[in-house]
């Protein structure tokens, strides 16, 4: 560089001194998000869209959608109803215990999947804690089953309905409800016309969210579950099985239709979020 | 003329009011209870099972489990790749969110989004991804690792990256509200004064933000030592070797080894406790510094 220098002694170009935090970001997420997911696409191309389709909609790889994303669907509807309550409990109500239980409710979060599912095997297996009972009292096995899905999908995603409700809950003025009740509303009606409506999107949200999280989660559920196909096979585990026969294309074609699922699923949250903040008006929306 | 208006929920009725029972105190008293119970059912037992069955056969056997050298191989493996990641994350997650605080570009809601990708890509998808890229025989990079003789699936490399990937956004995502929410005044005056770039992100930024980027720091950490799923796609699960603690647990589990599952469990039960205090702590810091700018 035969360029005359400027008046400090070490001038770097300008835009990389400016724009140090820039480089670093875009240098990182490239080598660890961008070039995974290129990499994927390049192989998924590479299978071929006939081959691509053949393998993404054969029988096996639908009856694994219908277990995940319908076990997912189930257990995030419930965590939905028990979220609510949960966040109104946190909220609006003064008990003891009520730290412990807020405290308790981000165990999901932290808890490592494995671990997860070690204990919920065990709590629901045909020896468990849980397990046992509930085979005397109604002759449904949990662990090794379905219904061992489900519980593990519920387990993962219980926190994500609570944490996004309640906030918006902790917001909302309680003059509305009580304008309500003195021009004659009931409990119920209040309940339906007042509040729901105003927690609806960060509900959604949350469910969303939940969803996402529980279709996608592996660890715990691997291990409750038997993991035999068209009884019990998750999506992920399908695809941890394809590796292991070294059927790469599958599990790349596999893998491809998750990931999808995902982004879909991300644009769906940011909207929902999106709505929840115009929805809160005033302060949230500039 | 200054009133200080309580909180709602301190405004109660007086003592002398006497509460009179009807269906609708039933209700916000039945809340709480069905809100603990489903709360118990779902998170708790499973919690306190780990501990009761890591201690079932008495404190010497699970004392024991810690002389198994896979376990601990496993733990010192997890330790290693958690070492490595978080570190790396923590200054990503600080670069992305000065980078994209400050600045505003088309483009930037979608590079948020795309920062949160990890969290909703299952990890068996993040470690498949991982293995179409490096593995020697079909990865996009086979011929380049066999030239060069790297090694990255089915070795510490492969198990460092997955959990980068799957721990990267937490830092950014706890940082990056709070520098938005703060705005650029403070930088602005130190830089007029004479400050560089380095010493205002020292002595300006940092600070500002240190207890978001130690939240984030211990949602990394605590992501980072519990991290299975893409983990177990790229590790090949070799006992002793390339078996984190995550993996020992599952192995264990599945080999009737159960007293080492729940050994290995417990350990990494009480380190997501041990997070969990620590969050609650640092989130009362944070609210202690809401207080007193106000």
């Amino acid at each position: 560089m035969t360029v005359a220098l400027p008046r400090r002694g070490f001038a770097l170009p300008r835009w990389l001194r400016l724009n140090v935090p820039w480089t670093i970001t875009w240098t990182y997420i490239s080598l660890v998000l961008f070039l995974p997911l290129g990499g994927m696409l390049l192989k998924a191309a590479g299978v071929g869209p006939a081959a691509f389709w053949q393998t993404a909609t054969g029988p096996l790889a639908m009856s694994t959608y219908a277990m995940s994303f319908g076990m997912a669907a189930v257990a995030s509807f419930m965590n939905g109803v028990f979220g609510l309550l949960i966040a109104w409990a946190l909220i609006r109500s003064r008990f003891p215990g009520q730290r412990l239980l807020d405290a308790v409710i981000d165990l999901p979060f932290a808890l490592p999947t494995a671990v997860a599912g070690l204990a919920l095997a065990f709590v629901y297996g045909p020896d468990g804690w849980l397990g046992a009972p509930i085979e005397r009292l109604t002759g449904l096995k949990v662990s090794f089953t379905p219904l061992g899905v489900g519980v593990a999908m519920i387990f993962i995603s219980l926190p994500f309905v609570v944490r996004t409700v309640e906030p918006v809950l902790r917001s909302l003025e309680r003059e509305q409800e009580e304008a309500s009740w003195c021009l004659g509303a009931s409990s119920a009606q209040t309940f339906l016309r007042v509040v729901l409506p105003q927690l609806m999107p960060a509900m959604l949200a949350g469910i969303a969210q939940g969803f996402s999280r529980a279709v996608g989660e592996y660890g715990s559920v691997v291990m409750i579950s038997s993991n035999v196909p068209f009884k019990d096979l998750i999506t992920p585990t399908l695809i941890v099985q394809h590796l292991e026969e070294y059927d790469i294309d599958a599990a790349t074609v596999i893998g491809t239709v998750m990931l999808i699922f995902s982004l879909v699923s991300l644009v769906v949250i940011n909207a929902l979020q999106v709505w929840g903040q115009r929805y809160q008006g005033g302060d949230a929306s500039d | 003329m200054a009133f200080t208006i309580p909180p709602l929920q301190d405004i109660r009725p007086p003592r002398w009011v006497k509460p009179s029972f009807d269906g609708r105190q039933l209700l916000p008293a039945l809340i709480p209870i069905l809100a603990c119970l489903y709360v118990g059912l779902v998170i708790l037992v499973p919690a306190l099972a780990v501990v009761v069955q890591a201690f079932a056969k008495g404190l010497g056997v699970f004392l024991d489990n810690f002389k198994s050298p896979e376990l601990l191989a496993a733990l010192r493996l997890t330790l290693i790749a958690t070492a490595i990641a978080v570190p790396c994350n923590a200054i990503f997650g600080l670069a992305a969110a000065t980078a994209i605080a400050r600045h505003r570009f088309p483009g930037k809601a979608l590079l948020l989004s795309i920062i949160d990708l990890p969290f909703s890509i299952s990890p068996v998808v993040v470690g498949l991804m991982l293995v179409l890229l490096y593995s020697p025989s079909h990865g996009v990079f086979a011929g380049l690792l066999e030239s060069t003789g790297w090694k990255i699936i089915f070795s510490i490399p492969g198990i460092v990256l997955a959990t980068i990937i799957v721990t990267f956004p937490f830092m950014a995502r706890e940082v990056i509200p709070l520098l938005e929410e703060e705005g650029w005044d403070q930088e602005e005056a130190a830089r007029t004064l004479g400050a560089t770039d380095w010493q205002v992100f020292w002595k300006v930024t940092l600070p500002s933000v240190r207890w978001a980027a130690l939240y984030g720091l211990i949602l990394t950490t605590a992501r980072a030592l519990g991290e299975f799923g893409a983990v177990s796609v790229v590790s090949g699960n070799i006992r002793g070797e390339t078996q984190t603690l995550p993996l020992f647990v599952e192995d264990a589990y599945k080999q009737y080894q159960t007293e080492q599952a729940f050994g290995a469990a417990l350990v990494l039960a009480s380190v997501a406790i041990v997070s969990l205090l620590l969050k609650i702590a640092v989130e009362q810091l944070m609210e202690r510094d809401k207080e007193a700018v106000r």
